[in-house]
């Protein structure tokens, strides 16, 4: 393996090395490729030392910089968050109905919002925000309790028929099938009306009767719909359940009640009101109203706790 | 194992010590004069000039926008060239500006060889700028060599000390020359001097000056025969009708000293093999052995060799530019043909042809190009919404560009689309339109949520948003995209 020599053909000495006829030539790498290498071992070096590295039983070496991919996102986010410390101060001080007035504020809120929206939220109402059947559509302007910032807001925290919030927003319609108040006919007949009153098909004057008699205390009596009690507006063009005759006759036969949970036990003040300025902004949002105080509620068929003081 | 076919040369494997790496040969240019050099001079000079001085041009575009002539402004995503301004949406046109290069040096590979290595690359400008600071301190070949093996002592550490401070003079000023291309030149020198340029700015000169140094100071033709892969590419595009550096082997074998040739008359070729050629070549190279990628074709060894043939009486041309066509051509006895000939053949003229296609295409784009400009997204997640009044909403994204250096008032409008009103979220629902006018800053993208709706059984259609200022100059741009209803479902 020693017997090295003169290459015949390019003049270089070989390595003495051989394997079946072919021999390694002797042509050494430039110097400064060769110091390149050492430096590149030296720093693996210095690196292995300096970070995490070895793999061991359980763990990895520390490393002497004490370095931790999750200490450096520990610290990003905390950078995060004193860069945004002032606005959500701003926000945590001021009463939601001030946001419109600070549209910088605003944007902040929304863009919050649209983040905390994406954790909390798509569940139910999707990621786009346009919900499903039972759930409501939160792009468009039907709002069955009311569509401003407050409003919202009060939404948010308490939920809707949420169990042991007391301040939880509440109605239920009675089963009128399933606890027997109205026959399958009568059902059919108030249908009839239902969907007349928002252009679909025929009216039926006992469904107008049997509707003053057994609807109208919730649903108005032209069947627009009281916020007070969350009761959805017939007249429009939006079925949280949906229009057509057979999904009406179902919500009058077991009535639907659904729930949304009170984040207001889950979530910061300030993330709820960002999650309200986001939801407002979709599109259908209402404006502040001199808001009216509550008609003297009426003997409703559902217990009823409204809101606020 | 020992294999009886081969000879062992005796005594050919020297005993010691391994050698784990082979030592760069220094190189020692010797000074030379001539029409090649002068060239060389020039280029050199022409190329430092637009390097250094371009970023101090200025050119005035009014108050909104930097009075740079060549900036490229990475913050705020232009790139502003004399008064050509490209937008990132553009960029096609630094793109096609890229191809034009790469294809523009092709052309000149098939046109004259490797003429970019020889003149106009960094590496080589850069090189020559070091190895005139070399002379410059140590003198010329035979006293660098001599320095370069004499002993430590103060004249030379005084030397070696003044030229590396030199070499990092011309290395910091060529790093910091890099960065004027990236912010206003004359703010960003006060501020790098004051300590409040950007750490960026920091970082880019030193790892700028950093590879200068060792780049052109001590790698040099290193780098050309080891690093870069252009010399390699370019053998493939080379051909025997490329003009190259070409020694005549015809004319110069047999070598011979003066002497010797003056002694047997008609058995010695022209060469003298006074290595001078090999003396002034910048990377040592002995053109003598044919092409190589070691020959940057700079064309110091003709001007060297033209001197030598002067001197002894002999025409000039033993080594010249020359096809190898041409030198079999020659070789047989045939007169040379003139140096257009060469280069404007065929494959030259395609380059040529699809290099010019190119550069008249941009040219066209740019002269037609629009400094109105809309895009539109159409909001997909819900892709509609039907309203309490039946009415069906869609939402869109639209982003107005006003592609001119002042604010300018902008029109949007719904084109097609019966009964459809649009509003913004800017704005009072009630004041919604066929028609929004927005003023939109000067060079800037003003975003616009539009919201569109259309009556009670509205079906599935497409439509046009149209973008017009409301200036003199009346540019508009119009985008097509659809309105999504519920229709078919019912």
């Amino acid at each position: 393996m020693t017997d090295k020599r003169i290459d015949e053909a390019t003049g270089v000495e070989t390595v003495g090395h051989e394997w079946d006829g072919i021999e390694e030539l002797n042509n050494p790498l430039p110097r400064w490729w060769v110091l390149t290498f050492y430096v590149c071992i030296f720093w693996a070096l210095v690196y292995s030392v300096a970070y995490p590295a070895w793999p061991m039983i359980s763990s990895a070496t520390q490393g002497m910089l004490g370095w931790t991919s999750r200490g450096q996102l520990a610290a990003e986010m905390e950078a995060q968050e004193k860069e945004r410390a002032a606005s959500v101060a701003a926000l945590a001080n001021m009463p939601i109905e001030q946001l419109p007035g600070n549209p910088e504020l605003m944007r902040a809120a929304v863009a919050g919002g649209r983040a905390a929206f994406k954790v909390n939220c798509v569940q139910c109402h999707g990621s786009g925000a346009a919900g499903g059947k039972g759930y409501p559509n939160l792009n468009d302007d039907d709002w069955l309790w009311g569509g401003d910032l407050k409003a919202i807001e009060t939404t948010l925290i308490h939920g809707i028929r949420q169990p042991g919030d007391d301040q939880t927003r509440f109605s239920q319609m009675p089963s009128f099938g399933r606890d027997g108040i109205l026959t399958g006919g009568q059902i059919s007949a108030v249908a009839s009306h239902v969907l007349a009153l928002s252009g679909k098909g025929k009216d039926s004057a006992a469904g107008a009767q049997l509707f003053q008699e057994n609807c109208a205390v919730c649903h108005g009596p032209d069947g627009k719909g009281m916020r007070e009690f969350g009761a959805p507006n017939l007249t429009d063009a939006i079925w949280l359940y949906g229009g057509a005759r057979k999904d009406v006759i179902a919500s009058v036969t077991n009535a639907h009640a659904g729930v949304m949970p009170a984040w207001g036990t889950r979530l910061d003040p300030v993330t709820i009101k960002m999650l309200a300025a986001y939801v407002h902004s979709l599109g259908g949002g209402e404006d502040f109203t001199e808001q009216a105080a509550a008609p003297a509620a009426p003997a409703t068929p559902a217990e009823q706790t409204n809101e606020q003081p | 194992m020992n294999n009886p076919d081969r000879i062992t040369v005796p005594g050919s494997h020297v005993p010691g010590p391994e050698k784990l790496y082979e030592k760069r040969k220094a190189v020692y240019p010797q000074k030379i004069d001539g029409p090649f050099r002068r060239f060389k001079w020039f280029v050199m000079f022409v190329t430092l000039t637009i390097y250094y001085g371009t970023p101090w041009l200025r050119w005035d575009r009014g108050p909104y926008a930097p009075d740079q002539a060549v900036l490229v402004d990475l913050a705020h995503r232009r790139f502003y060239m004399f008064g050509i301004e490209i937008w990132p949406h553009e960029f096609y046109f630094v793109a096609g500006l890229l191809i034009m290069a790469g294809i523009g040096l092709f052309l000149v590979t098939s046109a004259v060889g490797r003429a970019w290595c020889g003149y106009s690359c960094p590496q080589t400008v850069w090189t020559d700028v070091f190895q005139h600071v070399d002379r410059f301190i140590d003198g010329d070949r035979n006293a660098q060599a001599r320095l370069a093996k004499a002993p430590w002592g103060p004249a030379k550490i005084f030397k070696r000390t003044l030229k590396y401070s030199i070499y990092l003079a011309i290395s910091f000023w060529t790093g910091g020359a890099w960065i004027m291309y990236f912010a206003d030149a004359p703010t960003l020198t006060h501020d790098f001097w004051t300590g409040q340029a950007a750490p960026i700015a920091y970082a880019t000169v030193a790892v700028l000056t950093a590879t200068t140094f060792l780049l052109g100071g001590f790698a040099r033709e290193q780098v050309c025969i080891y690093m870069c892969p252009w010399p390699r590419i370019q053998t493939a595009m080379l051909d025997e009708k490329s003009l190259i550096v070409t020694y005549k082997d015809w004319r110069g074998e047999k070598r011979g000293s003066l002497k010797k040739a003056e002694k047997n008359p008609g058995e010695f070729g022209d060469c003298i093999d006074c290595n001078q050629c090999v003396a002034v070549c910048p990377t040592g190279y002995d053109i003598r052995n044919g092409p190589d990628i070691a020959c940057i074709t700079c064309g110091l060894c003709i001007d060297a060799c033209d001197r030598v043939m002067r001197e002894v009486g002999r025409p000039r041309g033993l080594i010249d530019y020359a096809t190898l066509e041409d030198n079999t051509r020659e070789a047989a006895g045939e007169t040379p043909r003139p140096v257009w000939k060469t280069i404007l053949h065929l494959r030259t003229l395609i380059y040529l042809g699809v290099w010019g296609m190119l550069g008249l295409g941009l040219l066209f784009a740019l002269g037609t190009r629009n400094h109105t400009d809309i895009t539109i997204a159409q909001d997909r997640n819900p892709p509609f919404m039907l309203m309490s009044d039946g009415s069906v909403r869609n939402a869109y994204t639209l982003k107005l560009r006003n592609m001119e250096s002042r604010p300018r008032k902008m029109e949007v409008a719904i084109e097609g689309l019966p009964g459809a009103v649009m509003w913004s979220e800017d704005m009072p629902r009630e004041a919604a339109a066929r028609k929004i006018v927005r003023e939109v800053p000067a060079d800037e993208i003003d975003t616009m949520r539009a919201y569109v709706v259309m009556p009670d059984g509205a079906r599935s259609q497409k439509f046009t948003f149209t973008l017009r200022s409301l200036d003199e100059a009346g540019e508009s741009d119009s985008g097509v995209t659809n309105f999504e209803a519920p229709g078919a479902e019912e």
